[in-house]
């Protein structure tokens, strides 16, 4: 008898799936149960942020960076505002680095929990999920207190952060810090890290080693699972990281739980720079003294003319950007976010475009998946950490 | 001897065990939700939420028209038209927000000059269609009218950070 030929299975995963981490299609080829090929489908979530930046003043850009990766809002407005005050050549007061420091970790903790809980639930494993979202609210409440919104903050500015933080809040994040979280932490990883059902899952799954990562341009946590310790708050310290003492935790391996390890430690990473800023807070004013950059306060606003003419003027026409280009990333949660920024010497950007860490990662995912069985793509995605805010922009 | 020790943990299922006990002793916990229409979570006085027009004490609405609002909101959500008023004074005639484009940045209550736009704590505003979140200024000001007493009062308690 002649031997048949069986052709390939196609299998769409997503975009509604509720593994696909937002709206992400998978079109899969599937031999069996074996993944022969993945190829992910983007662009459901694109709203055309550069584009629309292009036609904003550089105040008006800002909430735009708080949907891009929605999770951590505060580390895509952070990329932003230092790439403008680059090309502004403005100087931050210490304080207001320091808070934005405090924020951009509360950031990178907000985001590794989502990631994690949310992996750990595309495994199997429920009560992680649960647990997580009590101490996200904890969070959330801090984001509320200095910002007025839980999530899309847009609480940075270009010349500092909007306002001062109210009194009280140091002292409540200190607690947090000290009492709540490690807690919380160790009863995440006495649940997972050496629970067997989700070691099967994770361990020698997505496999990619350090030359691999460089070829797919991998960065942030994903890289350094692969045991390259690059992290570019080390490497070109921006705001106040360079007074900040804090470790780069890396993997050995470039597995499914090697990625979820070197978050877990992150997390304690991001505690340490927390309270460092909590406890080292200088005072002093958040924002810029530079009248042509920053509002005046309310009171000089209603007193003083000219604060009134400055107030006036930066929120109808906003402050115009010495032309020239620049390129300034962040270690974003998910890896290097980038803003190449353009200016023309006007009040908008000539061109903004993003550098989105997810959508190096999201590129990769096939290389990762091929020859796994199709419950490994999903343990894939969730590992390498995507959100669709940022990759369709 | 860690061999057995690894082999006696495997066996015992002793990770998983010990999941069990921990997820048991969050079992006997106090329960952490609220349970929403009757409990809530706390509010800063930064909070953003729906937007009113306010008016002075002495009935007079405060806004100039200035049209900064408009000016500065990064989704065009603002439509404002002026003239001036019999007495001479000028006043919008129409003041609608968009509330389904409003991204809720809170640049309007920032740039309004005469704190007549604020976001105020209210969050519980959801309609059955959509044209009811095309607010006039009618509506605004009745917003303003209703939540006036907490929202002097926020605005007093941040002061001092403005």
């Amino acid at each position: 008898m002649a031997e048949t030929q069986i052709k390939n299975f196609n299998l769409n995963f997503g975009p509604q799936h509720p593994a696909a981490h937002g709206v992400l299609r998978l079109v899969l080829e599937m031999d069996g149960e074996v993944v022969e090929r993945a190829d992910p489908h983007i662009g459901l979530l694109h709203r055309g942020t550069e584009k629309l930046i292009e036609y904003k003043t550089y105040a008006q850009a800002v909430p735009y960076f708080d949907r891009l990766d929605y999770v951590a809002p505060q580390n895509q407005e952070h990329a932003f505002v230092l790439a403008a005050e680059k090309l502004l050549g403005i100087e931050i007061p210490k304080r207001g680095q320091y808070i934005r420091v405090l924020y951009c970790e509360i950031g990178r903790i907000l985001n590794h929990i989502l990631n994690i809980t949310a992996f750990a639930m595309d495994v199997g494993a429920m009560t992680p999920m649960l647990w997580g979202f009590e101490i996200r609210e904890r969070l959330m409440e801090f984001c509320e207190s200095a910002s007025g919104a839980r999530l899309h903050m847009n609480y940075f500015r270009v010349g500092g952060v909007a306002q001062d933080l109210p009194a009280g809040l140091l002292e409540d994040i200190a607690k947090w810090a000290d009492d709540e979280f490690p807690a919380f932490l160790d009863d995440l990883e006495s649940l997972l890290t050496e629970n067997r059902i989700f070691k099967q899952r994770t361990v020698d799954i997505g496999v990619i080693d350090a030359e691999q990562c460089f070829d797919w341009g991998f960065t942030g946590p994903n890289l350094r699972a692969s045991g390259i310790a690059w992290d570019l708050r080390k490497s070109q310290p921006y705001d106040a990281y360079a007074d900040m003492d804090f470790d780069i935790p890396v993997g050995k391996m470039g597995d499914c739980y090697d990625r979820y390890l070197v978050r877990m430690l992150e997390m304690r990473e991001s505690l340490k720079i927390i309270r460092q800023c909590v406890e080292n807070m200088p005072g002093g004013p958040v924002k810029s003294t530079n009248k042509k950059v920053t509002p005046p306060t309310r009171g000089d606003m209603k007193q003083s003319m000219e604060a009134l003419i400055h107030h006036f003027k930066l929120f109808t026409e906003g402050f115009h950007v010495p032309a020239g280009e620049t390129y300034t990333a962040v270690e974003a949660p998910k890896g290097e976010f980038g803003v190449y920024l353009v200016a023309d010497g006007s009040n908008k950007p000539y061109r903004c475009k993003i550098r989105a860490p997810g959508f190096a990662h999201l590129e990769a995912t096939e290389f990762l998946s091929k020859g796994h069985m199709l419950a490994d793509v999903v343990a894939n995605i969730g590992s390498i950490d995507v959100v669709f805010g940022e990759i369709d922009r | 001897m860690s061999f057995i020790g690894q082999s006696a943990k495997a066996l015992f299922l002793k990770e998983l065990v010990a999941g069990m006990a921990l997820t048991l002793k969050y079992f006997t916990k106090p329960k952490v939700t609220l349970n929403y229409p009757y409990e809530k979570g706390p509010l800063s006085p930064r909070f953003r939420g729906e937007h009113a027009l306010r008016r002075y004490p002495n009935g007079e609405e405060r806004c100039i028209a200035c049209k900064l609002c408009e000016a500065i909101c990064p989704a065009q959500a603002i439509t404002i038209e002026a003239e001036p008023r019999d007495d001479g004074s000028r006043r919008t005639t129409r003041y609608d927000i968009d509330m389904v484009k409003c991204i809720y940045c809170g640049y309007c209550e920032e740039a309004c000059p005469v704190d007549a736009i604020v976001e105020g704590p209210n969050f519980e505003y959801a309609t059955e269609t959509r044209e009811e979140l095309l607010y006039d200024k009618d509506k605004l000001l009745a917003n303003g009218d209703r939540w006036e007493t907490e929202l002097a009062e926020r605005l007093r308690a941040d002061a001092p950070y403005r």
